[in-house]
């Protein structure tokens, strides 16, 4: 389609972009063939704890003296899964809460956007916290609690772009033709409305790897799997003698959440109609 | 003259606005009393300045506004009651075509898929057909086969023009209301739509709703006119009629405002040009709406509503409207 061609070359454009964009390709090819490469329990204490970089322990090992690498390869696994799978079902939700209340507008526009208020009021670490604090702490409910305190934002969003099209002639024309809400909603609107939404959704993932990551550097998360905010807790209180141990996990969230900003924007600058025109 | 299709009786539309700082609710008064009827192939046309109700005209005519007041047939039949129990049968009779052909179809769709839409919605043809009779209603617009596949951006207003009346076009319909078709047109593609409206309604034997402010063009097309005033059916009737000579003041000074080839500019007959704003339709004036603008209102004109009324061949809404008819010639 020439339409992914054409945003592929506006997307090329911004260096910054497709910079972040092979970053976050090499991240997610270490979380996939990383702990295929290197085949190695991350919960096993394999030597020293406290060891500094070495040959056999590439990044050294934490207090328990388990291989840190091994942490950091499976911990991509859960950070990315987590932050993608919480941002798509946060997407989903505020897609169709906002799809809704800005296509029909009166009381339900009211009854869904107060709902939504609700949520955007509290602070969303908090809630979070509350949520995974209420439901045993899992990999479920962790993913869960984020897609919980996202989907507001992107409800807020499509309402505003639903109210922007529904009195629009095309969408006029096809409810002079007869055409049922849901398809006007799902097949005319929603096309039209993607855009920013596909924007902040990317951006989203960066905040809920973040939010996961405090999550689990809080012991809030699902205990049986090591995850990037869970290694930074762990080194935590060794931070003067062996600060590495906090770091080296730290600079991964840093980085990967740059990546994803970085691309983020760059879907901005491809998709948004006003710098087109350029 | 044969049943109307498509006929309003006594329309009313108003749109309550919220007041200012605890000031009471207000009522914007968009259409009153407007009742027009539109025969099987014939064109009415519909002239007014803007903010006239005539574009609230053509939403309460096709069904996407719900009058406030009065009633609309199809057919002799309610057209509210349709709507209820049937509405589908409502849309194969009633289409319209959007004044901005860059806004009227969905950037996202190819023309193929937006004419095909209104085949799909009313099961018009088995999916198997649907492209070819796609084609064909591309070709009864003047469009190739080539055009399926393009999206509205790859095309001219001309063009894209061309695809939503082909859309209208695309369920059969007895009436098309067309508002403003061709005004946002360049001017050497308008003579080009407009006439292939003509031949389309030649062919077919549908009727238009013409809506416009383009009084040269309404009595080029037209078979019968209506000119509305602030939400008012003013004046109403056969556009050979009308043509010879107009009764209602406000309907002479318009058509003596639109410039006119070959009319000499000190024309002794010609009305001066309206002075002053169109009132606000929050507030319409009291008795003949037009009275504040009207070189000729007398003191009853601000007083006493006039009704539509039958004078000289037509329908005509002013207290003195004989008075302007001519003598008849010996």
């Amino acid at each position: 389609m020439s339409g992914l061609a054409l945003f592929w070359r506006r997307f090329r454009r911004n260096t910054a972009a497709v910079g972040g964009l092979v970053v976050l390709l090499l991240i997610v090819g270490a979380a996939v063939f990383g702990p295929v490469l290197h085949p190695v329990d991350p919960f096993d204490m394999l030597g020293r704890p406290t060891q500094p970089p070495s040959a056999r322990f590439l990044l050294g090992t934490d207090v328990s003296g388990r291989d840190i690498l091994a942490g950091l390869l499976h911990g991509a696994r859960v950070s990315l899964v987590v932050g993608i799978v919480a941002s798509l079902a946060a997407t989903v939700v505020g897609l169709l809460v906002g799809a809704v209340a800005g296509y029909y507008g009166g009381v339900i526009d009211n009854l869904l956007m107060r709902a939504t208020d609700f949520f955007l009021t509290i602070p969303s670490f908090v809630l979070a916290i509350v949520i995974v604090a209420i439901f045993q702490p899992s990999i479920f409910t962790v993913t869960a609690a984020i897609a919980t305190v996202s989907w507001p934002s992107v409800a807020r969003l499509v309402r505003g772009e639903f109210i922007a099209q529904r009195d629009r002639d095309y969408v006029r024309a096809c409810r002079a033709l007869g055409m049922r809400d849901w398809e006007i909603i799902l097949r005319q609107i929603l096309p039209n409305a993607l855009p920013p939404v596909i924007v902040v959704s990317s951006l989203m993932v960066a905040t809920a790897i973040l939010t996961e990551s405090g999550l689990s550097f809080l012991g809030l998360s699902d205990p049986d799997v090591v995850s990037w905010g869970y290694q930074i807790g762990v080194g935590r209180s060794v931070l003067r003698v062996a600060w590495w141990m906090s770091a080296i996990p730290g600079v991964t969230i840093l980085v990967t959440v740059l990546a994803i900003n970085l691309v983020g924007e760059g879907l901005n600058d491809a998709l948004n109609p006003r710098v087109q025109q350029r | 003259m044969t049943a109307p299709v498509l006929e309003a009786r006594d329309l009313a539309k108003r749109f309550p606005v919220a007041g200012g700082f605890g000031g009471p609710k207000r009522v914007v008064h968009a259409l009153s009393g407007v009742s027009l009827s539109v025969a099987a192939g014939e064109t009415l046309a519909v002239v007014g300045e803007s903010g006239c109700g005539k574009s609230t005209l053509a939403n309460c005519l096709t069904g996407l506004m719900e009058p406030s007041g009065g009633s609309l047939l199809l057919e002799g039949a309610d057209v509210a009651g349709i709507l209820r129990d049937d509405p589908m049968r409502f849309r194969r009779r009633v289409q319209i075509v959007f004044q901005d052909p860059y806004a009227s179809l969905n950037p996202r769709r190819s023309v193929g898929d937006t004419v095909a839409d209104a085949l799909r919605i009313h099961r018009l043809a088995p999916r198997a057909r649907r492209r070819t009779r796609v084609a064909e209603l591309l070709a009864e617009v003047g469009l190739a086969p080539e055009h399926l596949d393009r999206y509205p951006h790859e095309l001219s207003g001309g063009q894209r023009q061309r695809v939503a009346i082909a859309r209208a076009l695309a369920v059969e319909p007895a009436v098309v209301v067309c508002d403003e078709p061709v005004s946002a047109l360049d001017v050497s593609i308008q003579a080009q739509v407009i006439n292939l409206l003509r031949d389309i309604q030649a062919r077919r034997g549908v009727a238009y709703v013409f809506i416009s402010h383009n009084l040269a063009l309404v009595r080029h097309i037209a078979r019968r006119i209506a000119v509305m005033y602030l939400g008012q059916v003013v004046e109403l009737g056969d556009a050979a009629v009308l043509r010879r000579r107009m009764l209602h003041p406000y309907s002479r000074a318009l058509f003596a405002a639109a410039p006119e080839i070959g009319r000499p500019s000190h024309d002794p007959d010609r009305p001066p040009p309206l002075s002053g704003d169109v009132p606000s339709p929050i507030d319409p004036p009291s008795g003949c709406r037009f009275h504040t603008r009207c070189p000729h209102a007398e003191a009853r004109c601000g007083a006493e509503e006039p009704a539509l009324r039958a004078v000289d061949d037509r329908l005509v809404r002013c207290h003195l409207a004989e008075g302007f008819s001519i003598p008849k010639e010996p």
